[in-house]
């Protein structure tokens, strides 16, 4: 790791002016992904601003079907909040099935989100789920968030306060991991509102990073059931191949994954 | 046996330092004036090194100084060697190339050192090692061995013409060939064993020190056999004559095989505190670990298994390459030859075997010894081999084993080794049985309801352990012997040390090894002290690997017992004023047998050290020491058998039953047994689904972090049911065969019997992730 200096922000504000001070900042939160980086020497930050102690970023509010979740909420938080179970337990599950506990009791929402890892849970859940990023400047659709590979709306020095969303009437999230890192080679959010609509994110699989499967959605939109993937093929074209996972193989887990969670919801 | 005795199942020893993080390992040392060491390494897989420029590098922060090759060579610091000489069918000898501790010419893999930066923190000795200039001139590359030995391909080395190390051969080509042409049927396969990785939990480290007043360095290092460190750094390295040089392995968080060789970074960290004056400590990192720790098996074989008409073999041919890496290490070219081609006999009566064997260099790390090393590869083409002949056949899997099972001991196979005991259908009929083998169908059918594919497979096991008579593996190519020495010292109260030339880097040597006093003398385990892993301390040892520990270096400890034991009872009779002969040692007492007169064990010590009242000529003191050269290999033996559910959609494998029933002779502590078999069957588990190095086609390793490379998981293993039978070991006197390698060699072919029998594709490659399973599964249908 290169030499850096360390701030503990007390505020949105503070993290900000102190970011907008620093030469080549990085706001750090829970580090499950910023500080391997920094030890491999692939970033080198001058500063980092250490966003985790900020008040109104932590915590979860469950209002109704309103759901509220911090950007510096650990996932274990997530995963053992029981509010936030009781509406929406397929983002509790996703939560506790990522990393091990030790990075689940480090690693935030607003993290992984603002990381946009091709291979993370958290980005397919904030699609399926229609959520509403909660930046220091202002509100950005799930649909407009994730623009690629690593790669998000955000400006520089923007932070993520808060996910906003409201539970759907069912949801699950199936993820088969790498054997390796344990992260998703795909996992497929599937989530169905009240009014009929569908939603159905990847992760892991798309070569571009977490996207929505449109014939998928359609098809569940008309037959909420596992059987009405089976006619759905889906494209391996912009799917990802790797060492572990050739985008045949991926293409099959898509859809593999996405009926075990219409089975799961 | 007693509480503490032979058999016992007694607690380790050492767990309580290691559970409560007291050990200590060569990172945990430190010494005034220490200074940390980051390497320089090539990051091409193969190149000129046309210069190197370490003057920015040199002024930076911290910096004591950089060190290249040139100086390295200038200093006349000697080329790596491979310590086994293997000749050519052709009889000419091995063609090995030049290793440089620092290479100054050419790189030849990516991880090659090329210079060493010493500083006051290993921060300040990274950023200068990023600021050393290597001015490359890269080089065409080539990474696999059957390709390396066609014409027109990068050549590594000027000493080895189309990368070829040797080509050699055992066995009757002209009897093998015969028994093919005359078969009823042949079996004919193509059989890869993966690279692996060795994953220790400890990294390697080394702290050189030296001490410019006596002329004379101190090495700490991780290291398996820290007396083969000392003697092939004096005898062959030029870092110091023996005298001059302490090698200590204090604690060492695993080896399976990684640590038995001499790197370039403890010899350089020795130099190199010469040279700097100040004491150097090295700590490789993981990806530094993967780059550059030697790697485990690698081999291509086609098979041809020729049967006659009643389903018994009666030849075996095998073509093996093997892909060495970049540079020969150190037992390198004993591994595919004769810890490998010896043993495709198996548990069978094999009449003719033929194996030819090239070893190839090409742009990788260089491979060698891993967790099993050769017989993991022997085991695996032959059990694969017998899976696949049996499905031709149309005969069930235990039939075919048993038909041609060896049944009477001794056995001379025609690959040199000589079985000394065994009984291999008890293995079999008891991992049949712990296995319910007979009920697998209505379990199949139990899986099918719930849309699974189940299937089974077994493998059975033979290796030679306890390596090696001495005499035997020299007329064989080896460099050194294979003997074990051993010192018992009872001090003047009657606790006891045991010096020994083995290594313990997890098997628990300091309980078992302690034991063995608790067994003889009656007293208690707290009373006996292991000593092991330094040079000053024990004279000479040959260290642990191959399952040597407890049939080679045990029995030199018996033997130093047997001498103390003699000299204690000719002390107890003495004070007793009995005859020696019924003298009896039990419960920490030497009792005139028939009699209630008796010593006490550190009353018989004391008398031997104030020496009052000896018999009349004999020595005060009580010490022992003994060296024990093995008659013969160990040939521990078993079945395993695997049982699998495969689900077709994902390929996804989760083994339902694991059943080990193992032949390892006599046990000294069935509890640490157990964890061996354990471990290396995670490990064999590993290579079957998991494990697998992979270099990219320019020679980048893709598998440089956990990321990548899949070490198995508690979840990814079931609870094993492991026992074992018992056929004692003739040859040496605890009848001990060694277990530390047979999880790690008999389970890869069971799982991939067990998935191709779940599949119904035999065509399958390890490690069997859910990808390859799930397009067999599909190719199948
Ligand atoms: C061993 C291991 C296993 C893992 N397994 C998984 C897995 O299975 N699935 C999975 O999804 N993830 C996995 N992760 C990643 C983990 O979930 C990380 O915690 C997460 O990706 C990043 O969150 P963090 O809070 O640690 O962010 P950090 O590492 O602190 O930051 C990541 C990036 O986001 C930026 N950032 C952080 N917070 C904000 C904010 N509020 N606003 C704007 N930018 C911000 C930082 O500047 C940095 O660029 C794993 C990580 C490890 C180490």
């Amino acid at each position: 790791m290169y030499e850096t200096q360390y701030h503990r922000a007390s505020s949105v504000q503070d993290a900000v002016s102190r970011m907008e001070a620093a030469g080549e900042g990085k706001y750090v939160s829970g580090g499950m992904t910023l500080i391997p980086t920094m030890k491999q020497r692939l970033a080198a930050p001058s500063d980092l601003i250490d966003l985790r102690h900020i008040a109104e970023m932590q915590g979860i509010s469950v209002n109704g079907r309103s759901v509220r979740i911090g950007a510096a909420t650990t996932h274990d938080e997530v995963a053992s909040a029981a509010a936030l179970k009781a509406v929406c337990p397929a983002i509790c599950h996703l939560a506790g099935h990522i990393g091990d506990p030790h990075v689940r009791h480090m690693g935030t929402i607003g993290g992984s989100i603002a990381n946009n890892d091709p291979a993370a849970d958290y980005p397919a859940a904030v699609l399926a789920l229609g959520a509403t990023i909660v930046t220091n400047r202002r509100e950005i659709a799930a649909d407009d968030f994730f623009t690629g590979l690593f790669e998000t709306a955000l400006e520089d020095s923007e932070i993520i306060t808060a996910i906003t969303f409201d539970a759907p009437a069912k949801a699950a999230y199936q993820k088969f991991a790498n054997p390796a890192s344990r992260y998703a080679m795909a996992g497929v959010f599937v989530a169905k509102r009240d009014n009929g609509e569908v939603r159905v994110a990847v992760t892991g699989a798309g070569a571009n990073g977490v996207f929505r499967q449109m014939d998928m959605e359609a098809a569940l939109a008309a037959n909420w059931s596992p059987d009405a993937l089976a006619t759905v093929s889906v494209d391996a074209t912009d799917l990802l191949s790797d060492l572990h996972a050739d985008a045949a193989y991926r293409a099959n887990l898509v859809k593999v994954m996405a009926k075990r969670a219409v089975a799961a919801a | 046996m007693g509480v503490e005795g032979i058999g016992a199942r007694v607690a380790r020893k050492e767990d309580k330092r290691f559970l409560t993080g007291k050990g200590r390992y060569t990172d945990d040392m430190s010494v005034p004036g220490m200074k940390y060491a980051v390497f320089v390494r090539s990051p091409h897989a193969h190149a000129k090194i046309l210069k190197v420029d370490a003057s920015a590098a040199k002024g930076m922060p911290g910096v004591i100084d950089v060190l290249d090759g040139k100086q390295i060579l200038a200093d006349g610091i000697g080329n790596l060697i491979c310590g086994w000489m293997i000749h050519s069918k052709d009889g000419s000898p091995m063609k090995m190339g030049a290793w440089r501790p620092l290479a100054h010419e050419t790189v030849r893999y990516v991880g090659d050192a090329v210079a060493i930066v010493v500083a006051d923190s290993v921060a300040e000795a990274r950023d200068a090692a990023e600021a050393v200039v290597v001015d490359y001139q890269e080089l065409p590359v080539v990474i696999d061995a059957s390709k390396a030995i066609e014409a027109g391909q990068p050549q590594l080395h000027p000493e080895a013409p189309n990368n070829l190390i040797f080509d050699w051969q055992i066995g009757d080509e002209t009897a093998t060939d015969k028994a093919i042409a005359t078969a009823a049927h042949v079996t004919e396969v193509t059989i890869h064993n993966n690279r692996l990785s060795p994953n220790p939990m400890e990294p390697r480290a080394a702290l050189g020190i030296y001490d410019a007043g006596d002329d004379h360095y101190t090495c700490y290092t991780t290291s398996q056999n820290p007396h083969v460190a000392r003697l092939v750094m004096s005898a062959f390295y030029n870092v110091a004559p023996e005298n001059k040089l302490r090698v200590i392995a204090p604690d060492v968080g695993g080896g399976f095989g990684s640590k038995i060789y001499i790197y370039p970074e403890e010899i350089v960290c020795l130099w190199a505190s010469k040279r700097t004056g100040v004491p150097v400590k090295w700590t490789s990192d993981r990806t530094e670990a993967f780059l550059t720790d030697a790697h485990g098996r690698d081999h291509v074989s086609t098979v041809k298994m020729a049967f006659d008409a009643s389903n018994r073999i009666i030849g075996l041919k095998v073509d093996t390459i093997a892909n060495l890496g970049a540079y020969m290490s150190l037992f390198s070219s004993a591994v595919p030859t004769y810890l490998y081609a010896t043993l495709l006999s198996g548990q069978y009566d094999i009449p003719a075997i033929h194996a030819n064997v090239r070893t190839v260099y090409t742009n990788t790390a260089p491979v060698d010894a891993y967790r099993g090393a050769g017989r993991p590869e022997a085991t695996y083409l032959l059990e694969r081999t017998m899976e696949t002949a049996a499905r031709e056949l149309g005969v069930s899997p235990a039939e075919l084993r048993r038909v041609n099972f060896i049944r009477s001991f001794p056995h001379q196979t025609p690959v040199i080794m000589n079985y000394d005991a065994g009984d291999y259908e008890a293995s079999l009929d008891a991992a049949m049985q712990a296995a319910d083998w007979n009920g697998f169908a209505a379990r199949k059918a139990e899986a099918a309801n719930r849309g699974m594919k189940r299937g089974i497979g077994m493998s059975c096991y033979i290796e030679a352990c306890g390596i090696a008579p001495s005499a035997a593996v020299g007329s064989l190519g080896a460099g050194v012997g294979l003997w074990e020495s051993a010192e018992v010292r009872v001090n003047a109260v009657g606790t006891i040390e045991v010096l020994t030339g083995s290594h313990s880097h997890g098997q628990g040597h300091e309980t078992t090894f302690a034991q063995l006093v608790a067994d003889r003398f009656g007293v208690p385990l707290d009373s006996v002290n292991i000593v092991h892993g330094d040079t000053d301390k024990v004279q000479m040892g040959m260290g642990t690997y191959g399952s040597r520990s407890g049939a080679v270096g045990m029995s030199a400890v018996v033997k130093a017992l047997d001498k103390v034991e003699a000299k204690a009872k000719k002390i107890a009779a003495h004070l007793m004023e009995a005859d020696e002969s019924d003298i009896v040692i039990e419960n920490g007492e030497l009792k005139v047998a028939g009699t209630d007169k008796s010593v006490p064990w550190f009353q018989m010590a004391l008398a031997a050290y104030t020496a009052h009242n000896l018999p009349s000529g004999m020595e005060p003191g009580l010490k022992e020491g003994a060296f024990y050269d093995p008659a013969n290999f160990t040939f521990p033996a078993g079945c395993y058998i695997c049982e699998v559910e495969v689900d077709p959609d994902t390929g996804r494998t989760k083994i339902v039953q694991f059943v080990a029933a193992d032949d390892f002779g006599n046990i000294i502590n069935p509890m640490i047994v157990e964890g061996q078999v354990h471990g290396g069957i995670a490990q064999g588990i590993g290579q079957a689904l998991l494990e697998s190095v992979h270099y990219d086609a320019s020679g980048q390793l893709l598998t440089a972090s956990y990321m990548d490379y899949a070490m198995p998981r508690a979840d990814d293993l079931p609870s094993f049911q492991v026992s074992t039978s018992n056929t004692p070991c003739p040859n040496n006197p605890l009848g001990i065969k060694g277990c530390g390698e047979a999880g790690a060699i008999g389970s890869p072919p069971a799982l991939i019997n067990a998935i191709t029998d779940a599949i119904g594709n035999n065509a399958l490659t390890m490690p069997a992730t859910p990808q390859k399973v799930w397009a067999a599964a599909h190719a199948a249908k």
